[in-house]
C-alpha cells in the first residue's frame, strides 16, 4: 500500500469515527426529544446526518479512484449545481442554444482540460472564451428583452458552479516539491476543514447562537457560530497538517482562509436565494437541500485556496 | 397495420415496460423533478381526473415520473387520436407504453364520443390526465383557455375528485421547435381537489377550475 492510501485510510477512519458519534447522538437526540417525529430541528439534523454518511461515501470512493473519480465526481457536481442556478435565472426559450452549449459543451470541456492538467487553458476557458461566446449565441437568436440580464446571469452561474468548483480537482496536479502524488489528499484536507467548518458553525449556532451577524442575508448565521465555528475548523485544520505540504502553522493559517471565504460564499448564495425568494437551491439532499447549498462555501473557498497554493508552494 | 398485433404480444409488453422505465428515468434525470403534493393525499388510491397545464411534449412523461408507482400505475393520459395513431411507433408509446385514451379532437359525424371513452375508462378503474387546454401552449399567457371536455366529464362522473396539476418550467428545458432539453429543475404541483357542484354550469365549473390550477403556479412566470 502507499503512503498516500495510507494518509488516506486514516483520514476515512477519522471521518468514520465522526459521523458514527454524531449517528449516536442523532440517535440518542431522537429518542428524548422527538420519539414520534414532533420535534422538527432533531429531525433535519438526523436526515443532515445521514446524508453526510452518503456524501462521505461517495467522496471516499472517489478519491480512492484516483484522478479519474475525483474528475468525475466534481464534473457530476458542477452539472447538478449549475442546473439549480440555471433554474433561478432569466434565461428564456430564446437563450435555449446558449443553454445547451454551457451544460454540453463548456461544462465538460472545462473539466476535460482538468484532466489533461491545461492550466494556461482552464484558467481562462470560462472567463475569456465562455464569457465572449455566450453572448454572442444570445444575440443570434434575437430576443433583446432582458439581455444583459440573461447574459450576465448565465456567465455568473458558470463561474461559480463550473469555473470556481473546477478548482477543486485541479488541486491533484499542483507540482509541490515532496508531495508528489499526494494531491488527493489535498482536496480531503479543503473539503474536510470548509464542511467542518460549515458543521461547526451549525453547532456552536444552535449551541450558543445569540447575535445575528447578517439578519438580512441569513437569519439562521450567528457571530457566536461564525467566531467559534471558524476557530475550531482552524484549530482542527491546524492538526491535519500531516496530509498537506503545509507546516503545522501554515496549515492552520491555510484553513482559517478557506474557511473565512466559505463564510462569505455562503452569505453570497444567501442573498441570491433571498432575492429569488427560496430557502435552499434544490431538494436532492434530505436535509440540506441542494448541491449549491451544500457546495456553496467550498465554491469559494477553492480558487484563493488553489492559488495561494500554488503560488506559495509550487515550483 | 402490424403495431397493434405487436404491442399485444408478450414482447411488445415488455417493451412498453422497459420504454415507460427509460423515459421516465430520463425525465428524471434532466429535470430532477419533484412533486409537491398540496392539500391532496398522495398515499390515496383514490381514483382521480388530474387536469395539467400544457406546454410540452413532455408534460405526460414528467407528471407520471413523479406520480408513487401505485398511481402510475392506474393513470392514464388522454391524447388526440390523430397524433398518437400517426405511426407505428407513436400508437407503440401512446397506447403501449402510455396505455393513453386516444379522443378525437375535432369531433365528427359518427365517430366515438370522447366523454363517453373517458367515462369508460375510469368506470374500469383508471385514473385519468387531462389537458384542458386542448393543444400545448406556446405563448406568453399562462393557460389557454379550456375546452368543455373536463366540465362535461365531471358532470358525467360527479363522485370522482378532479385535481388540478402545474407543471412548471417543462417550457424551459425543451421549448418549442428543439430537440435537445436543457437539464432545468422542474416542479409538478398536486393541489386540493375541485367537485362539481350539483346544477352548476359548465362555464362556471371551468371557470373555478381554472383559477385552481393558475393558484399552484409557484411565482410569476419570467418575463
Amino acid at each position: 500500500m502507499s503512503a498516500v492510501h495510507g494518509d488516506l485510510l486514516r483520514v476515512f477512519g477519522g471521518i468514520l469515527a465522526i459521523l458514527t458519534l454524531a449517528s449516536a447522538v442523532g440517535f440518542v437526540l431522537k429518542r428524548r426529544l422527538s420519539p414520534d417525529g414532533g420535534n422538527a430541528t432533531v429531525d433535519n439534523l438526523n436526515d443532515r446526518i445521514r446524508a453526510w454518511w452518503v456524501m462521505a461515501i461517495v467522496l471516499s470512493v472517489a478519491l480512492l479512484g484516483g484522478r479519474l473519480g475525483v474528475v468525475l465526481l466534481f464534473a457530476l457536481g458542477s452539472f447538478a449545481a449549475l442546473r439549480e442556478f440555471m433554474t433561478l435565472t432569466n434565461a428564456t426559450r430564446a437563450d435555449h442554444a446558449t443553454l445547451v452549449a454551457v451544460f454540453f459543451v463548456a461544462l465538460p470541456v472545462q473539466f476535460w482540460l482538468i484532466w489533461i492538467d491545461w492550466y494556461g487553458f482552464y484558467s481562462i476557458f470560462i472567463p475569456v472564451y465562455v464569457f465572449l461566446f455566450l453572448p454572442i449565441l444570445s444575440a443570434l437568436a434575437g430576443t433583446t428583452r432582458n439581455f444583459l440580464v440573461r447574459v450576465a446571469e448565465m456567465q455568473w452561474a458558470l463561474m461559480v458552479c463550473v469555473f470556481c468548483l473546477s478548482h477543486v480537482p485541479a488541486l491533484m496536479d499542483l507540482a509541490i516539491p515532496g508531495y508528489e502524488g499526494r494531491g488527493v489528499l489535498l482536496i480531503a484536507f479543503l473539503v474536510i476543514v470548509v464542511q467542518l467548518s460549515d458543521v461547526l458553525q451549525y453547532v456552536w449556532g444552535k449551541l450558543a447562537g445569540r447575535r445575528k451577524i447578517a439578519p438580512n442575508l441569513s437569519p439562521s448565521k450567528t457571530v457566536e457560530g461564525f467566531l467559534g465555528g471558524v476557530a475550531s475548523a482552524s484549530l482542527i485544520g491546524a492538526g491535519l497538517w500531516w496530509m498537506t505540504p503545509f507546516s503545522p502553522l501554515q496549515a492552520g493559517a491555510m484553513s482559517l482562509l478557506v474557511t473565512v471565504m466559505g463564510f462569505l460564499g455562503g452569505l453570497v448564495m444567501s442573498a441570491i436565494k433571498r432575492d429569488r425568494g427560496i430557502k435552499d437551491w434544490g431538494h436532492l439532499i434530505a436535509g440540506h437541500g441542494g448541491f449549491l447549498d451544500r457546495l456553496d462555501s467550498v465554491i469559494f473557498a477553492a480558487p484563493l485556496f488553489f492559488h495561494v497554493t500554488r503560488y506559495f508552494w509550487t515550483v | 397495420m402490424g403495431g397493434a398485433a405487436f404491442n399485444d404480444t408478450f414482447a411488445g409488453r415488455a417493451a412498453a415496460r422497459f420504454v415507460a422505465f427509460a423515459v421516465t428515468a430520463f425525465a428524471r434525470l434532466v429535470t430532477a423533478a419533484q412533486p409537491d403534493w398540496r392539500d391532496v393525499d398522495p398515499t390515496s388510491t383514490a381514483q382521480r381526473i388530474y387536469y395539467a397545464n400544457h406546454v410540452s411534449h413532455g408534460d405526460f412523461v414528467l407528471v407520471w415520473s413523479v406520480l408513487p408507482q401505485r398511481l402510475r400505475e392506474r393513470t392514464r393520459p388522454v391524447a388526440g387520436a390523430d397524433y398518437w395513431t400517426g405511426s407505428a411507433l407513436r400508437r407503440f408509446v401512446g397506447t403501449a407504453v402510455f396505455r393513453s385514451v386516444l379522443i378525437e379532437r375535432t369531433p365528427r359525424a359518427g365517430g366515438a364520443d370522447p366523454i363517453g371513452q373517458m367515462a369508460e375508462a375510469l368506470d374500469a378503474g383508471a385514473s385519468l390526465l387531462l389537458f384542458p387546454e386542448g393543444t400545448r401552449n406556446l405563448g406568453d399567457e399562462p393557460l389557454l383557455p379550456f375546452k368543455t371536455g373536463l366540465a362535461r366529464l365531471a358532470i358525467a362522473r360527479p363522485e370522482v375528485d378532479v385535481v388540478p396539476v402545474w407543471i412548471d418550467n417543462l417550457n424551459r428545458v425543451l421549448p418549442k421547435g428543439t430537440m435537445v432539453p436543457v437539464p432545468l429543475m422542474c416542479r409538478v404541483t398536486f393541489g386540493a381537489p375541485v367537485r362539481i357542484d350539483a346544477g352548476e354550469s359548465v362555464p362556471a365549473f371551468l371557470a373555478r377550475a381554472r383559477d385552481a390550477l393558475l393558484a399552484l403556479r409557484p411565482r410569476p412566470e419570467a418575463p
